[in-house]
């Protein structure tokens, strides 16, 4: 019989410390798989968050450089001013990208920065133990949210997608899930159209992932991954936002 | 089209994603712990070699979700031309 699923080579041999059922190690291994995919193994440069994914360069096979919390957009920029000929991505978790690091990420975007940003929304802040996130939606139970979230008291649900599709210098931006086989192939797919439009030095580009948090969301990895198709996609659509590629 | 899945004991969580989404239902949990305190997957078909009653059709959906890169997938090799549409990594 012939082998025809692996393990990508861009994926290093290490097991990966995430909860079972977690989304974070599928998002990696499609990554992975693009960077293969691409051949741009020996010249990608990825920038972790801090978060959930704080380790990630124990796991990707390329050159990874750390940032400080929310900080990976302005990390990059500069990584990608002074290497241009690398492929440099982020990849950061909702309380990464869309709290701390939401002035870096617009204006990395609104200058069309040449960089692929993942953005991995799970609606709570993971590692620090299940807080209400900016991306925690109406009525969901966190720890500091613990009657579920009231918009009137706690706001609403940032669309930091939608916002960056504002933006000038976005080029392609698109929401998947990592919910069932469909959409992680779907996500694949979207993940290696964002890489493209950097690799074409067209401009910013984005892929917002759902991903489950079986651990915070205190469920089973197979309810986890249901709320995220039942619940979570009604305020969070899964669909292109912006594509001018 | 027959086929074959190897799933790595210790990378497993035992998260049970891969069972809900094979459509031979050839997936259940092990009885029995591996060395991180979980109780992995286990492929149904693991020791039959007849390909007249095996089930699995390889059609790679178990590894495509699982979260640990822990199941490898093989294809029978004869009849190569007839390999299609059933592929979803080229669907």
């Amino acid at each position: 019989m012939k082998r025809i699923f692996t393990r990508p080579e861009s994926l290093k041999e290490t097991q990966f410390h995430y909860c079972p059922g977690c989304g974070h190690s599928i998002i990696h291994r499609l990554v992975a798989e693009v960077i293969d995919e691409l051949g741009i193994r020996d010249r990608t440069i990825g920038v972790p968050p801090a978060g959930c994914a704080v380790l990630a360069y124990n796991y990707f096979d390329v050159d990874m450089v750390e940032a400080p919390h929310g900080r990976a957009a302005a990390v990059a920029t500069g990584l990608k001013r002074i290497l241009p000929d690398r492929v440099v991505f982020t990849y950061q978790g909702d309380g990464d990208i869309a709290a701390i690091g939401t002035a870096e990420t617009i204006h990395a975007a609104n200058r069309g920065e040449r960089v692929t940003s993942i953005f991995v929304n799970n609606a709570v802040y993971g590692m620090t133990g299940g807080q209400m996130a900016p991306t925690t939606i109406p009525g969901q139970v966190t720890t500091t949210s613990p009657g579920g979230r009231v918009p009137l008291r706690d706001g609403n649900p940032l669309d930091l997608s939608e916002m960056l599709g504002i933006a000038q210098g976005s080029v392609y931006i698109e929401r998947t899930s990592v919910s069932r086989p469909k959409f992680i192939l779907k996500t694949k797919k979207a993940l290696k159209k964002a890489f493209q439009v950097q690799l074409d030095d067209l401009g910013f580009s984005l892929v917002e992932i759902l991903s489950p948090c079986p651990t915070n969301w205190k469920m089973s990895p197979v309810d986890a991954v249901k709320w995220v198709d039942e619940t979570m996609t009604q305020y969070f659509p899964l669909k292109v936002i912006k594509d001018v590629a | 089209m027959k086929g074959r899945i190897e799933i790595d004991r210790e990378r497993c969580k035992g998260c049970g994603l891969c069972i809900t989404v094979c459509p031979k239902k050839q997936i259940e949990i092990s009885e029995d712990l591996n060395t991180k305190g979980y109780y992995p997957a286990r492929f149904k078909e693991e020791h039959v070699r007849d390909l007249k009653i095996v089930k699995c059709t390889a059609c790679s959906l178990c590894a495509v979700t699982c979260p640990d890169v822990a199941i490898d997938v093989y294809r029978e090799s004869k009849d190569e031309s007839e390999e299609t549409t059933d592929d979803p990594k080229e669907g």
